[in-house]
């Protein structure tokens, strides 16, 4: 077991952290959030370039030799800088979709075109009533005319304004919560019977909720197979939005860290108030715990089936709360300004806030993580003892 | 990064259990399932058991009586340590004393004393704290006065914890009332059966005696009994805490209480079904089990991190304001698993000591359960002994944050 980067890996969160330094600074970033896309085509272009897309892949699976902690890294880095571009919904939920297909020419192809960055995907599978169990899908799938057609709902895309493809999934069979007979399909952006309702999330995020009145679709994996190339998805989805919102609640800790030695109150920097102090030392502790969390969550997705689900359930209850414990403190000790949309820091709070409820939220995941956790008594070689 | 476990951990985790399960002898496990404080004559037995294998400080320098294990095996023994029951022992003697006569006493006092310890012959008492030097340790005014060959120590320590079953005490004395609080401190080793040392008992709110106060009224001690420089005592007190920088997080502890916490849920009945599949009270199983699970890998990034690693210097403030935190949520929640018997006095008929052991206790009779409400209520102590966590937050904010 070792906690520090590998080369590939310090490379890497090296190249996140110039890229943040040097292309997306506050200013260029609210600009962005104004503009019509909500994110830059031309980063996008640069990312492809700079390897990201491919980053949370081995190179057998046709990435640049990351996996989840490659994941991680990145997205640790996007949540420093707050990014707006659709990478999770491209390079983590649609891509590790993709690379979650049994093995053909097809997969091939489009991981390929996937780690190239052209066209944006996006993973449509969430619906109203899912609230983040991976098996909920009430849109259906039928054969018509030689061809499967899809009709149904699908609610807050990420990145369902800019993808020009959707990997979708559509029920074959069985009721709503089935983890049998759901089928996962390749739609086109600009297929007939397909409707985008944008919208903006508070984080400055666009997203998109889908009706689909019988559009086609191309049917990449169906029954455990699809169900598998979901929950690949989701894990690497969780995992990275727990990396983000560490990024985000680390972020937003120092810059309260400094703003707190330089504003004055009472005739002193505010530093120098124990209340306020001690507010700073519980917020460390749980930027420190948090990233504790995401390594046990990264150690585990490599491990048994039952571990990894629980782990990863545990890291999003965690981090979710610590995060949000953490953004809203650090609106809380700036004080007024603390509520400005001019300031950086409320833009923290903002992301994890959706963050912690993207792929189930707190009350979600605890509830998985129950049902990982017997609760027992003691083992049989403890009972005989004495 | 790089979480491949290693799979000679797991053979050494089975290495240990093995062992303890052949070797520990009945009463004592069931002793330590009750976990009360412990009796001096079940560790002396203990001690003896572990000394056979060597295994009596593993965390100790190998040429102490230590072993060369790596910083994840000496956790995994401590693991396997509570989870098997094995009591408490003397920790003054081997995660405090111990340590510091190890890397900073003469060979004449290795010599002495560390056999003593590692077979349990010898118990320790600590002597920091003073009654108006809590938190402000550096404001101790114990005094120890050179006259010969002698030291004459008077004064007054507080909270020493077990003096009551020791045989020595160590303490932090002021030696050079003109130097600042910190520099004029040494570190003293003295015989609890010198004239002019008195140990009164405290008991504490779990009616069970550790806590005591230990009096100084010109006790002569010997100059060979300083441990090493006169004067250099706070250096020394520090370098302690850095010794077992994640002890204080008392992880295998609680993840022995999570065991049996889960255990008292399992079998306690609520309206004809197991407390366990009452969702209020499996909600807050599971949100400690989160918050332990944080708490744990906190500790193997410790253990995995180089020496002199700079984000190592506030982590023991982090794991000792969670790691006291849980240590004593999981107790409230074990005696809470108990339902109406969870409230009631149980003295451990065993244990060493009792305040009113005449009174009738209600009819507990899983080892498992007995010790529970009283745990619940010394635990109160973590969150203020070895540094109140306001105090550690003190220094989290000054260290790592430059507030």
């Amino acid at each position: 077991m070792d906690f520090n980067h590998t080369e590939e890996q310090t490379a890497l969160a090296d190249s996140v952290a110039r890229f943040g330094e040097r292309d997306y600074d506050w200013d260029s970033r609210r600009k962005l959030a104004r503009s019509p896309e909500g994110y830059s085509p031309a980063n996008w272009a640069t990312f492809a370039e700079l390897g990201w897309f491919g980053a949370g892949l081995s190179e057998e699976e046709g990435g640049f030799g990351g996996g989840p902690e490659g994941t991680a890294i990145l997205f640790e880095g996007f949540g420093r800088m707050l990014l707006l571009e659709p990478v999770m919904a491209h390079a983590v939920l649609a891509l590790q979709a993709l690379a979650g297909l049994p093995g053909n020419e097809r997969r091939t192809d489009l991981v390929e075109q996937a780690v190239m960055g052209d066209p944006v995907m996006a993973l449509a599978h969430d619906e109203a009533e899912g609230w983040g169990l991976v098996s909920w899908v009430g849109t259906r799938a039928g054969q018509a005319g030689g061809a499967w057609r899809l009709t149904g709902g699908k609610i807050r895309v990420p990145g369902g304004q800019a993808a020009g493809q959707f990997l979708v999934s559509a029920r074959l069979s069985g009721s709503i919560d089935d983890t049998d007979g759901i089928g996962l399909f390749l739609v086109d952006g600009e297929a007939a019977g397909l409707t985008r309702k944008g919208y903006r999330m508070v984080d400055n995020h666009l997203v998109a909720d889908l009706a689909l009145d019988g559009v086609e679709g191309e049917l990449l994996a169906q029954g455990p197979d699809a169900l598998a190339a979901l929950t690949r998805a989701t894990h690497h989805g969780i995992a990275a939005a727990c990396a983000e919102m560490l990024g985000a609640m680390d972020a937003a800790l120092w810059q309260t860290r400094d703003y707190l030695l330089t504003r004055k109150q009472f005739g002193t920097t505010l530093n120098n108030f124990q209340a306020l102090q001690h507010r700073m030392a519980d917020m460390l502790i749980e930027v420190e715990l948090s990233r504790s969390m995401l390594f046990q969550a990264l150690a585990a997705m490599a491990g048994p089936e039952g571990e990894r689900d629980r782990a990863l359930a545990a890291a999003k209850v965690a981090i979710s709360n610590s995060g949000i414990f953490v953004t809203r403190n650090a609106i809380q000790l700036h004080g007024g300004i603390g509520m400005t949309e001019e300031l950086m820091v409320g833009h923290f709070y903002k992301r994890v806030w959706v963050l912690a409820s993207l792929l189930g939220n707190a009350d979600h995941h605890l509830d998985q993580f129950m049902d990982h956790t017997p609760i027992e008594p003691v083992p049989a070689d403890i009972a005989a003892l004495g | 990064m790089d979480f491949t476990p290693n799979p000679a951990d797991e053979a050494f985790r089975q290495e240990v259990r093995s062992f303890l399960q052949a070797n520990l002898p009945a009463d004592i496990a069931r002793h330590g399932k009750r976990d009360s404080h412990s009796a001096r004559a079940d560790i002396e037995r203990v001690m003896k058991m572990l000394n056979s294998r060597g295994w009596s400080a593993p965390h100790w320098p190998k040429e102490n009586g230590g072993t060369d294990w790596s910083p994840r095996q000496k956790f995994i023994y401590l693991e396997e340590m509570r989870r098997a029951r094995v009591p408490v022992l003397d920790r003054t003697a081997i995660d405090l004393v111990g340590p510091v006569i190890c890397h900073f006493a003469n060979d004449a006092q290795k010599q002495h004393f560390l056999p003593q310890i590692l077979n349990g012959d010898c118990f320790w008492g600590q002597g920091f704290s003073e009654p108006n030097s809590g938190s402000d340790l550096a404001s101790l005014t114990t005094s120890a006065r050179r006259e010969g060959d002698h030291y004459i120590v008077n004064g007054q320590k507080i909270w020493t914890s077990e003096a009551q079953r020791a045989d020595w005490i160590f303490a932090l004395v002021r030696t050079d009332p003109a130097a600042k609080p910190q520099r004029g401190i040494s570190f003293l080793l003295i015989d609890l059966r010198s004239p002019g040392v008195e140990v009164r008992p405290i008991w504490s709110i779990d009616e069970v005696l550790t806590l005591n106060e230990t009096f100084f009224d010109n006790v002569k001690v010997p100059v060979e009994n300083l441990v090493g420089e006169e004067n250099m005592g706070w250096t020394y007190a520090k370098k302690l805490l850095q010794f077992e920088r994640t002890s204080s997080a008392e992880i295998p502890h609680i993840k022995r209480d999570v065991i049996q916490l889960k255990h008292l849920a399992a079998t306690t009945m609520r309206r004809g079904r197991p407390l366990a599949e009452y969702p209020p009270f499996a909600k807050r199983i599971a949100e400690l089990e989160i918050k332990v699970m944080a708490l744990e890998w906190s500790v193997l990034r410790v253990l995995h991190a180089e020496e002199g690693d700079p984000s190592l210097n506030a982590v023991a403030s982090v794991l000792k304001v969670r790691g006291s935190e849980l240590f004593s949520d999981v107790s409230d929640l074990a005696a809470m698993a108990m339902g109406a018997h969870g409230t009631a006095v149980i003295p451990d008929t065993e244990g060493p000591h009792n305040m009113r052991p005449e009174l009738d206790a209600p009819p507990v009779t899983d080892p498992e359960a007995v010790g529970a409400p009283q745990r619940a209520m010394f635990r109160k102590a973590a969150t203020i002994y070895g540094g109140a966590n306001e105090v550690q937050r003190n220094i989290i904010a000054k260290g790592v944050l430059g507030l």
